[in-house]
């Protein structure tokens, strides 16, 4: 085990080889295979993927949320020192939302819109606590407050869709805060707000640490989300983890192509425009199509023999990826495609 | 909540001018026919077709007939039939109103709370036998006709059975004020109230099972769980009532329907006195001036059971109220 | 820039939608969804519109097209004034300037297959017989870099990106000089976003198409577009050179939103920013003269009262502000440019 990983003291949340496959007509469908990691006191975890990466799938395992009868579930989701996997529906329910709080992208459809969100934090609240409706509602206002919502003793008698998006989403995590959580789940929180809310969203995220102790797993397809919050960020592709480490490590120096890739496909705001964007050809496999061996291997471009095979995750110092490339120390990836990585380094140092 | 009530109050007095310069000009404006005669029913004398003529206006134009006609219906109310020669209409409406009001309002207590009990323990058990089994049930209900069902309760309640223990209680056929006796007028009900509400509970039920399995597939379910509420609390608080919407415009439309004469059948099956009955036997004696004073009726009943469903729509749904 | 003729000019054009009813409570309001918005797009050229949602952006997109009607203004195509023609009128027109929309399943019918779908407007518009039909279809599909035997597939077997393709290839069907393209790539996943950004430009190279390019992804715009409008509630604050436009704003707005702009940087710190407060006021009920100045750091008294207008700095750059930002606002590394 890497060096400074949080020991098992300082551990919020411990995910052991945790597999989600649903039974089909057509035999089992894997979602999520072998995923393992963990949350430290008071980090952010970024999840980072594409479409039909298992990101969201991950977390609603965690918060076993994942209510279709045919889902087979495995692996251990040690959170405090309890197997959340083994646990009665009933000791479930009465951590979820107390414990363990999640937020979701669309805030207008994440909540129930004949309710006013005043209600709604009310109802979470006397759901784990013993308060009276007058206490709960000036517990809601402070909390509407607190996560800066202008006039909130006004703004808890509005229903959802009387607020804008970014109000709507502050008061989503007013709500997911309103027991005091030891980790919050944030399911792709900004991806439906514009830019200049959307910083104020992640500014508000990653005060929570500070103001409630929250652990946070951030759950975003951006990687600038991903550089402007998180500690440490785990990239997942087709339902396995393709690399993760320490967030300035795995951004400056990636050791997985998939994650190269990625970086390299977002326009840069600074520099030289590349003529041609890098791109990574074809698109994410759907959990049906899944190829066999390194499940990225027909999209990527250093693609060689060992590839057939599944690659484990490979561990240099605190970087761990799942790619062959990685068995020898960090891959050394040619010039005309890290440039960009280092120059953003660079460039991210000087500013 | 005031003002857009009031506003759809006004809306619905204006629909129901509407409705009635309509069904103004069809019983009087259709061309190639004498409404004279028509009113007059068959056979009748000429001094009879005369007197229509003059107490209708019919030589005079067409909105000076229109105002006399209104007149007839809603001022003096005595508008008389002239095939059971003599009745006055409008008093025969207004005596049969309570006989139809009992029937539809006790079936439609029936309807929505068994309704709304098999919706949600079809949804609660969804994919299992229970639910499968209730829906199947449903559709039975939906399937058999109400004069069928109507007639086979009589015969079992009425005849067959009647002097067992199990249905000796039940009163033979007709109606009893609930005025003049609230047992007998229950007694006497409630086989038709159950022949009415079958239909419905099987439609209301699979239409409400079909919100809530839709309802279930939304966010906010999963943000519900999310939050650590319970699976009654999530079905009851957050699936049953933003599903609850469809149910209500659907109950609003069927119980004006059947206020308004629709619950004919059963009214005929059972013998009882209603406005559906009296529809009926207009229209079997060709009853114009019956016929038009039913019609009217009834749609002034659809006209306003769809006006309380738009108000009840804004206190269900708080979207309802700030769509501009 | 001044002295060629644009292939499309807007001179203040202002769209208004009606929104409530006479009947109902709040009554009638009037959405200002664009007022006075005037700008030339050049042949050849990608004119990006950026700002975030509710700015106008999409509503300008289509008014240029004049898929909406004018309330105010003209807009001028290749020379004619097409403000006031009617939908019949347009209909020769809509050859030449074609839409790409952000969600190509949305307006592809699932029923009907690709090649029928992208054959449509071949068939609808010119006169062709069916054997020049298939073979301009096969030269679309290698355009858009995807393979002839698609064409009898239906649009749900394909994926996101895919379906831009076959979006797009249905859009240059008919060789149009100008396409709108209203976020086109923000459905898409990253990988596949830098795939349709670099299709765009492919075929901006090849078939010399003239862009308008909506986004409200900073980065995406810089890559594509030659200028630059930001748009904030309905009107155009800045305009110019992208490389000018994003690094030497001139409007204080411009400059936050840059700044709000996540960057994959390994050493990324929210707190290095400067962080907007505030949502955009309605535009039912705009605030009186600059629109910015509810959000604005340096907004000042006259800002409350006077509307800027927007007016040229040097270099083909114009802003509206009254107090308009000098020098580089950013951390500028290397010189601007196509490498």
């Amino acid at each position: 085990m890497p060096a400074d990983m949080p020991t098992p003291a300082d551990l919020l949340l411990d995910v052991q080889d945790l597999c989600v496959s649903f039974r089909s007509e057509r035999g089992t469908i894997r979602i999520l295979e072998n995923i393992s990691f963990t949350v430290g006191q008071r980090e952010i975890l970024s999840i980072v993927g594409e479409s039909g990466s298992g990101k969201s799938m991950t977390s609603l395992a965690v918060m076993r949320l994942i209510t279709d009868p045919n889902a087979i579930i495995t692996g251990r989701i040690i959170y405090k020192g309890r197997d959340l996997l083994q646990l009665d529906a009933r000791a479930m329910r009465d951590l979820r939302g107390r414990e363990i709080a999640m937020i979701f992208q669309d805030p207008m459809t994440a909540m129930t819109p004949v309710y006013t969100i005043g209600w709604q934090i009310e109802e979470q609240l006397r759901a784990h606590q013993k308060l009276s409706r007058r206490a709960a509602r000036a517990r809601a206002v402070e909390l509407l407050g607190e996560m800066g919502i202008p006039a909130p003793a006004k703004a808890a008698t509005r229903y959802p869709h009387q607020l804008s998006g970014g109000m709507r989403q502050r008061a989503m995590i007013a709500m997911a805060l309103s027991c005091n959580p030891s980790l919050l789940i944030a399911d792709e929180p900004t991806t439906a707000l514009d830019v200049t809310v959307q910083a104020q969203i992640l500014e508000l995220i990653q005060r929570l640490r500070q103001d409630f102790g929250s652990s946070v797993i951030l759950i975003t397809h951006d990687m600038g989300v991903v550089a402007t919050v998180s500690d440490r960020v785990m990239v997942m592709y087709s339902g396995i983890i393709a690399e993760r480490g320490p967030k300035p490590l795995v951004l400056a120096q990636p050791s997985h192509p998939y994650t190269l890739g990625l970086l390299n496909s977002i326009p840069p705001m600074h520099g030289a425009r590349p003529r041609r964007l890098p791109s990574i050809p074809g698109s994410p496999p759907s959990p049906t199509g899944r190829p066999a061996g390194c499940p990225f291997q027909p999209r990527c471009d250093f693609r060689f023999e060992p590839c057939g095979t599944r690659p484990p995750l490979f561990a240099n110092g605190e970087q761990e990826a799942s790619c062959y490339l990685a068995e020898k120390g960090l891959p050394d990836w040619p010039h005309e495609r890290a440039i960009r990585a280092e120059g953003r380094q660079r460039e991210g140092a000087a500013a | 909540m005031l003002l857009p009530t009031l506003r759809r109050l006004a809306e619905m007095i204006f629909v129901m001018l509407g409705i009635s310069i309509v069904v103004f000009l069809i019983f009087f404006a259709t061309p190639g026919s004498d409404p004279a005669a028509r009113i007059a029913g068959r056979n009748a004398t000429p001094e009879t077709l005369a007197q229509v003529r003059h107490s209708f206006g019919l030589d005079q134009p067409l909105p000076i007939q229109y105002i006399k006609v209104m007149e007839k219906l809603f001022i003096s109310r005595d508008l008389t039939s002239f095939v059971n020669r003599g009745q006055k209409v409008i008093p025969a409406v207004i005596e049969a109103t309570p006989v139809t009001l009992s029937l539809v309002l006790g079936a439609a207590v029936i309807w929505v709370i068994f309704g709304i009990w098999v919706g949600v323990t079809a949804a609660a058990t969804r994919g299992t036998v229970i639910d499968r089994g209730l829906m199947l049930l449903g559709l039975v209900g939906v399937s058999m006709p109400v004069f069928w069902v109507g007639s086979v309760a009589n015969l079992i309640t009425q005849s067959r059975f009647h002097d067992t223990w199990l249905f000796h209680w039940v009163p033979g056929l007709g109606y009893t004020p609930i005025t003049q006796n609230p047992w007998l007028w229950f007694k006497s009900l409630i086989i038709p109230w159950m022949t009415l509400a079958i239909l419905y509970i099987g439609l209301y039920g699979r239409v409400l099972r079909a919100n809530l399995v839709e309802a279930y597939q939304e966010d906010f379910i999963r943000t519900a769980r999310a939050k650590g509420l319970s699976e009654t609390r999530i079905m009851f608080r957050h699936a049953l009532r933003t599903s609850l919407i469809t149910f209500v415009s659907m109950f609003g439309l069927d119980f004006g329907a059947l206020v308004g004469g629709g619950a004919l059948l059963t009214e005929v099956v059972f013998d009882l006195p209603g406005v559906g009955r009296l529809t009926y036997q207009a229209l079997q004696n060709l009853d114009l001036p019956f016929i038009m004073a039913t019609v009217m009726y009834s749609s002034f009943f659809v006209v306003v059971a769809n006006a309380l469903v738009d108000i009840a729509y804004a206190w269900l749904d708080p979207r309802v109220r700030d769509a501009r | 820039m001044s002295g060629r003729v644009p292939m499309l000019e807007a001179a203040s054009v202002t769209k208004t939608f009606v929104v409530g009813s006479r009947f109902r409570s709040g009554g009638i309001q009037h959405v200002q969804a664009l007022s006075d918005v005037s700008l030339k797009v050049f042949a050849g050229e990608t004119l990006g519109l950026v700002g975030e949602s509710g700015c106008g952006k999409s509503t300008l997109g289509r008014c240029l097209l004049r898929l909406y009607d004018l309330n105010g203004g003209r807009i001028t195509f290749k020379g004619r004034d097409i403000s006031g023609l009617g939908q019949r009128e347009l209909r020769p027109l809509r050859a030449d300037m074609q839409m790409v929309f952000q969600d190509p399943y949305a307006s592809l019918n699932p029923r009907r297959r690709v090649g029928d779908l992208i054959a449509e407007p071949l068939r609808v518009h010119g006169r062709r017989r069916e054997s020049e039909v298939q073979d301009r279809l096969r030269e679309l599909m290698d355009l858009v870099n995807l393979s002839p035997e698609f064409l009898t597939r239906f649009p749900h077997e394909f994926s996101g990106g895919q379906r831009q393709r076959i979006g797009i290839a249905r859009a240059i069907a008919l060789a149009p000089s100008l396409i709108v393209a209203d976020e086109p790539v923000s459905a898409l996943d990253v990988s596949v976003q830098a795939q349709i950004v670099n299709l765009f430009m492919d075929l901006q190279d090849k078939l010399g198409l003239t862009y308008v390019f909506i986004a409200h992804d900073l980065s995406v715009v810089r890559q594509i577009a030659t200028r630059t409008a930001v748009m904030y509630l309905g009107g155009i604050v800045e305009l110019g050179e992208t490389d000018r436009v994003l690094h030497r704003p001139a409007h204080p707005y411009t400059a936050a939103l840059i700044s709000a702009v996540p960057e994959p940087d390994p050493q990324g710190n929210i707190r290095a920013r400067t962080i907007l407060r505030g949502e955009p006021p309605s535009p039912t009920n705009p605030p009186p003269g600059c629109r910015f100045h509810t959000r604005c750091p340096i907004a000042q008294e006259r800002c409350r009262v006077e509307v800027p207008l927007l007016r040229p700095l040097e270099d083909a750059h114009s802003v509206a502000c009254h107090f308009p930002l000098d020098g580089p606002n950013l951390p500028n590394g290397a010189a601007p440019g196509h490498a």
